[in-house]
């Protein structure tokens, strides 16, 4: 490992310590280090879309090629700045309706068919088989209705509906739970992480 | 107040720390028996047997010819970097060492570095060339708009690559118009930009479409799985170190298992002393209450 490479894993190192400090108590070596990531974080991502986006897509269009149509989204863009005007507020709904309108056209289709019938076409098309596959499909269209007539609230809960009900409750905990297990597995990798590359730069500064 | 009590009452720093503790054991252990104990290869390897959803994706690129494109889209930032990053280098190892040409995008602010490092360092690995062997499309917000013009044409969202060669100008682009030219789309990605994939993607395209995703978002996308929308998951670094074994490259996936595996252990001690203590406190409780009615 290079000095200069040595001094910014360094400087990554105190970093890390210094958010990890939180987990103490609150203290001025964790909020340096917060601010500076958010800093960094906002200084680079102003400076990637004014040189990814503004230039090629408002810039050069306008001033380079003259491309006249590109006036239209740039004065919407240029709108939405009256949102910091109480007076001319009403001006930026014109590009949010703008907005809206179009994602909602694309979007409304597009969602029906990913998230309703295509999960809906999986979940009642299964075989009907006693082997593996047979007997997962049918758990699934069991468990999916016992959910829902969890959340059914328009018949009391009680009796075989009642029994339904409690088992919906079940399946919905045993998703929490899968989604916890992976959850901690997320953070723990995190961690991990960090104590990787603590445990690379004590090797490089005084083993390396 | 009796042990249960004093249980439920722990100050929740002696937790993190035990946590600190146990995760450090396997790198405390791997620097003691490399430095003091003279020890080779002392890295902890735990068995791992890759699930089938990880193995259609592995299957997947590995059914694709050399020449054919691949669709790479490295939608995390580095927060994630500690999960995404081994299957990202797995995936991209795999498919350089098939001489499959790759097309990286990125719908994250912060991706652009991450895929300069790992092709920066992947391709001088395997000698490829930035623009026959592989391409940096770039960076777009709004991700819904950008998969539906890429849909289109790439040249609509991205006339340029990230290094400001038109696409035209690239031998790799050569024919590639959108995603009907490429065998699949391969999205990693820390948050909501799966979904977008999943529906302006494959839902508007109809396009092959795998995912890598951060074990906190795997539970919400398994079901798409079975209707046959995506054609594999990768999920958390479990995932990852399951495509590492796949491809028989030993990465970061595989090096955090062990620290995953005692972490895992403690954390479970930690649910069955607090739960016994739980009940124990609720009964006691229980017990005063009939006695004082």
């Amino acid at each position: 490992m290079s000095t200069g490479q040595l001094i910014g894993n360094g400087i990554a190192a105190f970093l890390t310590l210094c958010i990890f400090s939180f987990l103490y108590k609150d203290n001025p070596f964790y909020k340096f280090a917060e601010r500076l990531v958010a800093g960094v974080a906002t200084g680079y991502f102003t400076m990637l879309l004014f040189w990814t986006n503004f230039i090629p897509k408002v810039w050069e269009p306008l001033y380079e090629r003259h491309e006249i149509i590109y006036i239209i989204p740039t004065i919407l863009g240029i709108i939405m700045w009256t949102r910091f005007s109480k007076k001319w507020a009403w001006v930026s709904r014109y590009s949010i309706a703008f907005y809206i309108g179009i994602g909602s056209g694309v979007a409304v289709t597009l969602a029906l068919y990913t998230y309703l019938f295509k999960q809906l076409q999986a979940t009642i098309a299964f075989p009907i088989s006693m082997d593996v596959a047979g007997i997962n499909q049918l758990l699934v269209v069991v468990a999916v209705l016992a959910s829902l007539i969890y959340f059914f609230f328009s018949t009391p809960h009680k009796g075989a509906f009642g029994v339904a009900s409690k088992l919906g409750i079940y399946v919905i905990m045993i998703g929490f739970g899968a989604g916890f297990g992976l959850t901690v597995m997320g953070r723990i990798a995190l961690l991990v992480n960090r104590v990787i590359f603590l445990k690379g730069y004590l090797i490089a500064l005084f083993g390396g | 107040m009796n042990i249960f009590e004093k249980i439920m009452k722990v100050d929740r720093r002696w937790v993190y720390l035990a946590i600190g503790l146990a995760v450090s054991i396997p790198a405390v252990y791997e620097l003691v028996a490399t430095y003091i104990l003279k020890k080779e290869n002392t890295t902890i390897n735990i068995p791992i047997t890759p699930s089938p959803e990880v193995k259609k994706v592995y299957d997947f690129v590995e059914s694709m010819k050399p020449g054919e494109h691949l669709f790479i889209c490295v939608d995390y930032d580095p927060s994630s970097m500690a999960e995404l990053n081994p299957m990202t280098t797995a995936i991209v190892n795999q498919a350089f060492a098939k001489d499959i040409k790759i097309i990286f995008v990125t719908l994250s602010q912060f991706g652009p570095g991450l895929v300069e490092q790992i092709t920066s360092s992947l391709a001088a690995a395997h000698n490829k060339v930035r623009g026959e062997d592989y391409a940096f499309l770039g960076y777009r917000p709004y991700p819904a708009i950008t998969i539906l013009a890429m849909g289109v044409d790439f040249r609509v969202p991205f006339p340029e690559d990230y290094y400001g060669t038109p696409l035209d100008s690239l031998p790799i682009m050569d024919g590639i118009k959108n995603f009907n030219n490429l065998k699949g789309v391969i999205e990693l990605t820390s948050g909501n930009t799966a979904d977008f994939w999943i529906t302006y993607g494959n839902g508007r395209y109809g396009f092959p479409l795998a995912l890598g995703i951060t074990g906190v978002m795997s539970a919400n996308y398994y079901q798409y799985l079975s209707s046959d929308q995506l054609l594999g998951i990768i999920p958390g670094v479990k995932g990852a170190a399951e495509y590492e074994e796949l491809v028989g490259f030993p990465g970061d996936g595989k090096a955090q298992m062990a620290y995953q595996v005692i972490a895992h252990a403690v954390i479970l001690v930690f649910i069955i002393i607090s739960n016994i203590a739980f009940f124990g406190t609720r009964k006691r409780k229980g017990g005063m209450e009939g006695g004082a009615q």
